[in-house]
């Protein structure tokens, strides 16, 4: 049997489209107050919720966020066959402790931040590869529990630098299913790993954006797309330094996307009144875009054919401590309400 | 897209397109909070000797006094507020030694009190001392040797 769904060097082209026929999200007290708390399902007022650490807290922020996605679709968990999830901790155990309790059988994932797009893209496949009616996407972060791991602790008194990134707390959960009638997940555009040689960790979207370069260049030239088939174009966390640095390697490359071209980790914050210097990130920021702003759009039509890309940084403490530079990841997922 | 850029080009490029930290600014800031910070050593100071103390033993209870102060403000969730503005004036004061050790402390206790607090503890601060230590034992030995009292 030969691949008869992919498309140029990167790209597949679903056959049986997936539809999301819900989402959730809960995010933090900051994300709360940010520009697009009106599209959040809960909002925290306790970043630790009731719980005895960041990091259980973080996994009953994904736990919960799951369940409500799953209620929504007035499905219970048990109808769910898979779940595709990660986070940001060390051997997941954000994902793996959130699930424990749900009885689901479940692939755990690591893709830094992009790891809700590499999610999505799994849990598409599976379903169209007819291996399950219903599946779900998830992933999650938490700005206390990635302080203490990749950075300081929270009480340490040190500046952060201009170009550095604030990480989302929160969760976003999709869930996918072989029925309903959109919107659909139709391409998928999987990146490969690029590094240019970036070392700084507080400069984390320059060192992901010739990655998002790389897979949305990839995408159009697989798919024969381009940048006007689609209303928007958004990047998981590259932030205000890494979005630029995309938009113009991409204008180098005759590629323009400057009309529909946005950055989850530029919407989530207002960078200028809540102080996060570049922006969002964090494997909870675009899945909280996706789940609760992306989402809202496209079920009410102001968007009706969006190109998702989450971008991952996959550096950790011990290989930037090894002088390492930071490998850079993206993948790309088309979403449109309708079928062509 | 790799065939486009070299990493010495790209890190160039990275370089111009990312705002730099606004010093002149950082370094005044920094300035008159250390320069505050002094002044509460300097009252402390004052105080111990006032009421008699020796040289030596001022210098030693101003210490405690400052580092208590640090601990104390870290531990309400104060001094990284204040360092967010300050930087190298909340770092270079002993108070901000003290910082660098209560704060792994509080983070790391969720891992319990040996393998947390305990070990944790002096995960930032660890270094100073190690080789704060290695340099006095050496200026120590030349001194010695040397024969300068």
């Amino acid at each position: 049997m030969t691949a008869t769904k992919r498309l140029g060097k990167q790209t597949i082209k679903l056959q049986y489209p997936p539809s999301i026929v819900s989402t959730a999200s809960i995010v933090g007290k900051k994300e709360g107050e940010g520009p697009l708390s009106k599209y959040f399902d809960q909002i925290l007022e306790d970043a630790l919720w009731g719980e005895k650490t960041w990091e259980k807290a973080e996994s009953k922020i994904l736990r919960e966020t799951i369940i409500k996605a799953v209620t929504k679709a007035s499905l219970s968990l048990g109808d769910i066959q898979y779940v595709f999830a990660g986070d940001l901790l060390n051997q997941c155990i954000g994902s793996s402790f959130g699930i424990r309790e749900l009885e689901i059988p479940f692939f755990g994932l690591y893709g830094a931040c992009s790891t809700m797009a590499e999610s999505l893209s799994l849990a598409a496949m599976t379903i169209d590869g007819g291996f399950a009616d219903y599946v779900v996407a998830a992933t999650s972060s938490h700005f206390c529990s990635a302080e203490r791991q990749y950075r300081f602790p929270l009480e340490y008194g040190g500046q952060r630098p201009l170009t550095s990134q604030w990480t989302v707390t929160g969760s976003g959960a999709v869930v996918l299913s072989s029925k309903e009638n959109g919107p659909y997940i139709t391409h998928i555009t999987t990146g490969k790993i690029v590094d240019l040689g970036i070392k700084d960790v507080n400069n984390m979207g320059a060192a992901m954006a010739p990655a998002a370069v790389d897979t949305i260049y990839t995408h159009f030239e697989d798919t024969g797309f381009i940048p006007d088939d689609y209303d928007l174009i958004i990047t998981g966390d590259l932030a205000q330094i890494g979005k630029n640095i995309t938009e113009e390697l991409l204008q180098e490359k005759g590629c323009n996307i400057s009309r529909q071209y946005n950055d989850c980790g530029l919407k989530i914050f207002d960078n200028k009144k809540q102080d996060t210097h570049a922006g969002g990130s964090g494997c909870g920021c675009s899945a909280v875009v996706l789940a609760g702003y992306l989402y809202n759009e496209l079920t009410k039509g102001n968007l009706n054919k969006i190109l998702f890309i989450a971008t991952g940084a996959l550096l950790s403490p011990i290989s930037s401590q090894q002088g390492e530079s930071i490998p850079g990841i993206a993948h790309a997922v088309t979403i449109q309400n309708t079928l062509e | 897209m790799q065939q486009n850029f070299t990493n010495q080009e790209y890190a160039k490029y990275v370089q111009k397109k990312s705002p730099n930290s606004p010093i002149i600014r950082n370094i005044i800031i920094a300035f008159i909070v250390g320069g505050l910070i002094c002044v509460v050593g300097q009252v402390v100071s004052n105080f111990f000797k006032a009421r008699g103390l020796s040289t030596e033993q001022v210098a030693g209870a101003t210490a405690i006094i400052m580092i208590f102060l640090g601990a104390f403000f870290t531990g309400l969730d104060l001094y990284d507020s204040l360092a967010k503005y300050a930087g190298a004036g909340t770092i270079v004061p002993i108070t901000g030694f003290a910082n660098a050790i209560v704060s792994p402390a509080m983070e790391f206790k969720s891992e319990g009190y040996v393998l947390g607090v305990g070990a944790k503890m002096f995960v930032i601060a660890g270094p100073v001392l190690v080789y704060g230590i290695i340099a006095s034992i050496a200026a120590g030995i030349t001194f010695f040797i040397i024969g300068i009292k």
